[in-house]
């Protein structure tokens, strides 16, 4: 409820947002909406962007194509018509009332995916890399976050020292990153994200805080880093729910002055961000302009709607 | 109120009808989550004795939530039937259960002893009840519905085709819905998500779904399920609409942070009866799913099974064509595991039927909760055996749009033969007419979207 409450209202005030982005061309706010259309019955679907070129024996080998089509269809070319239409998982045939094997494997393999980066870890090589120091919530194990949202919201109390010992205080945004429901997205999108981020806050003259990693966090961890930090604006990455069409989808939460008792309808998102959706090399410069009206206007979400009116 | 017992040399006092009440449930996440669950199985064998023992009489002097307080209290209150009530009054919640299961009980009498109970007494026998009670019990009640075309008759298993888009494409919605079509899905409802909750957004699918029924012909009824207020407007600029749909709650609080109230849906009610595309006299299709009021911090400490029963109880009062429990898309706070969301799925199915309601489950799991898509074939195998009128039915049971997964065409087409049931009468009738069924079975032309062309 409240995911769809924030969203709303983040494409509204984004909507006031269209000029500036096609100055800046990035993508428009639908593009906020917008979903990969995956044709199911290839072997991968055709991404935007092929950052690492090498190659080694691995990637040689092919992978399956998982290939499931109507023994007979009346008309063939309507049918690839229809299936390209939509990403649902149509005109994939049957055997006697059941799926036929490939389809079957196929969906398998993507709840797999899914499985896997609920339950997966964010590796340390990409927090050294990133030099981001890591902290938890007050959730000791996965199962425990899983089932109480609540304690995903609160920092544990070495986690809290470690913040306030390690970072810069009152930040003007200060940048968060979460694994949350997806490990995969950060693994996939956070690194790209973060950098086009900081450089895009850079150029627009906005000071960054120290930023770092919480382990299990949900989306309201930022009020409590909110009332230890004292920043303007906290962006938080954080990895949604995954579905069948993308396990690894990130969203950016942006809240002006996050503390304890701030209300849902105060928080904005832009979700979809991975290769599939908005590409994560260009999310950053979108962001640090979502970021420039939040700080121009001191709100965000349903209170930046009222100071624009 | 006795509200103590003795098991195994241990003494259990509850404090409260509320915490009996809770501590009786099966193992549910949720429950736990706000602190309402049995600390221990054997201290859950103890409610649930306490609880066999108290009358119904007593469940309704002593309310969680007061008629003075409450909205749906209130209704709920208002609409039984004090002759049936008076008769069963003095009867204890085993008794009941007893009644219920009885060889001489029909599915008749049940309709008919359904008008004296309230939602709580409900859920009381339901927490009483082992899974293959709920399922033999909820397989007696024969609950038939009339858009444009019926629902609920004994032997038949109808679904809902929903064909979501990601962006609400036409073309896109429509090559699902084809494909449904041709694997029989179909005779409850052509009901589609919106991601966009607009009006042109609302009356764009509402035009097409329509559309494409007339000319084919198809003996069924088209919803769009936005928010109740999005339809409307979209009926009051003439889209075609054959029912409204809207997602309910078991408090008035729950029911306030989606955005309803009690005269809201009379309003709906009536611009549906006046201005529908359908013959009825059944225009109104509800969604309900258990921790949706904890969710919504509108719980009031009460359990997540009576919180769910008083859902069907506010529903009963409309006499909804379909309603469906969303049993495993709240989340694994609520619902853990594929254990909880079996359990909960008979649960809401027979709560619903026992309401007299023509009750159906989207039987489903998000990625996050510990289940996969065997747990939602097994159960659909027992709601198949429980007497379900509809399930919900996706592509490959993965659902584009939401990022969920539900029933697949094929698991519907599989269902009806394995456990012999047939399609609604008139919907079968026009399969049979596009040569896609004969005699209850698929022919070879199913599952050719391009027949539709």
């Amino acid at each position: 409820m409240d995911r769809t409450l924030i969203e709303k209202v983040t494409s509204m005030v984004l909507e006031e947002l269209k000029v500036e982005q096609h100055s800046a061309s990035v993508k428009p706010p639908a593009s906020m909406r917008m979903v990969k259309i995956y044709n199911n019955l290839n072997t991968k679907p055709t991404f935007g962007e092929v950052t690492d070129t090498t190659r080694s024996d691995e990637e040689a080998i092919e992978e399956p194509t998982f290939y499931s089509t109507v023994a007979s269809p009346k008309n063939k070319e309507k049918l690839l018509e229809n299936q390209e239409k939509t990403p649902a998982r149509i005109g994939i045939g049957r055997a006697g009332v059941r799926p036929k094997t490939n389809a079957l494997l196929k969906f398998r393999l993507d709840h797999a995916a899914a499985v896997d980066a609920v339950y997966g870890k964010v590796t340390e090589d990409l927090l050294s890399r990133m030099k981001w120091f890591s902290v938890q919530t007050s959730t000791e194990t996965q199962e425990e976050y899983i089932r109480r949202p609540d304690l995903g919201r609160k920092l544990n109390e070495d986690s809290k020292k470690l913040i306030e010992s390690q970072c810069e205080k009152n930040p003007q945004v200060q940048i968060v990153i979460s694994d949350g429901l997806s490990s995969e997205a950060i693994e996939q999108n956070a690194e790209d994200v973060y950098l086009s981020l900081s450089q895009s806050l850079n150029q627009l003259g906005f000071q960054t805080g120290t930023p770092f990693f919480v382990k299990n966090g949900r989306v309201a961890v930022m009020d409590e880093i909110g009332e230890l930090l004292q920043p303007d604006v906290i962006i938080l990455l954080i990895g949604e729910r995954p579905g069948l069409i993308s396990a690894e989808s990130l969203s950016a939460y942006i809240c002006y002055q996050p503390r304890k008792g701030t209300i849902e309808a105060d928080r904005m998102v832009v979700s979809n961000i991975h290769r599939g959706g908005i590409p994560p090399a260009e999310a950053g410069a979108y962001l640090g302009n979502v970021i420039k009206k939040v700080l121009t206007f001191k709100a965000s979400g349903v209170s930046l709607l009222q100071k624009e009116k | 109120m006795k509200l103590q017992t003795k098991l195994l040399g241990q003494v259990y006092q509850f404090k409260s009808l509320k915490e009996v009440f809770a501590k009786a449930n099966e193992e549910k996440s949720g429950d736990r989550l706000a602190g309402l669950a049995a600390e221990t199985v054997q201290e859950r064998i103890a409610a649930k004795h306490v609880l066999s023992e108290i009358t119904l009489k007593d469940i309704r002097d002593y309310p969680f939530l007061s008629p003075d307080e409450d909205a749906v209290s209130r209704l709920i209150d208002e609409q039984i039937n004090e002759t049936v009530y008076m008769a069963v009054r003095n009867w204890t919640v085993s008794e009941l259960r007893e009644h219920i299961l009885a060889d001489d009980t029909l599915g008749s009498d049940l309709r008919k002893l359904s008008t004296g109970l309230n939602s709580e007494m409900i859920a009381a026998v339901t927490k009483l009840m082992s899974n293959l009670d709920l399922v033999f019990a909820a397989s007696k009640m024969e609950i038939i519905t009339c858009c444009n075309t019926p629902v609920g008759q004994k032997g038949v298993l109808a679904s809902r085709l929903q064909p979501n888009h990601p962006t609400d494409n036409v073309e896109g919605m429509l090559a699902s819905l084809r494909e449904g079509l041709s694997y029989g899905i179909g005779d409850a409802v052509i009901g589609i998500n919106p991601v966009d909750d607009s009006v042109e957004s609302v009356k764009r699918l509402l035009h097409a779904t329509h559309d494409f029924m007339q000319d084919w012909k198809i003996p069924t009824q088209n919803c769009v399920l936005a928010h109740v207020t999005t339809q409307m407007k979209a009926i009051e600029e003439g889209a075609p609409a054959d029912m409204i749909f809207q997602s309910i709650a078991g408090t008035e609080a729950a029911n306030k942070s989606f955005g309803i109230s009690q005269s809201l849906l009379d309003e709906a009610h009536d611009m549906i009866n006046s201005l529908g595309t359908s013959k009825g006299p059944n225009r109104l299709y509800f969604e309900t799913g258990q921790g949706s009021e904890l969710s919504a911090e509108a719980h009031y400490d009460i359990d997540q099974v009576t919180l769910e029963a008083r859902n069907y109880g506010f529903a009963r009062k409309y006499e909804p064509f379909l309603l469906n429990t969303v049993v495993g898309f709240i989340g694994p706070e609520y619902l853990y595991d594929n254990k909880q969301v079996i359990r909960a799925g008979l649960e809401d199915h027979f709560m619903g039927k026992m309401h007299n309601i023509s009750m159906g489950v989207d039987i489903c799991y998000t990625n996050h909760i510990k289940a996969d898509q065997n747990d939602m074939e097994n159960l659909g195998v027992l709601l198949t055996a429980a007497g379900v009128n509809f399930i919900i039915a996706t592509p490959m049971g993965d659902d584009c749009m939401l990022n969920y997964q539900s029933m697949s065409y094929h698991d519907v087409a599989t269902l009806r033969q394995t456990m012999s049931k047939r399609t609604s009468p008139h919907f079968e009738g026009w399969l049979e007419s596009m040569g896609l069924m004969e005699k209850g079975k698929l022919t070879g032309l199913a599952g050719d979207l391009t027949l539709f062309h």
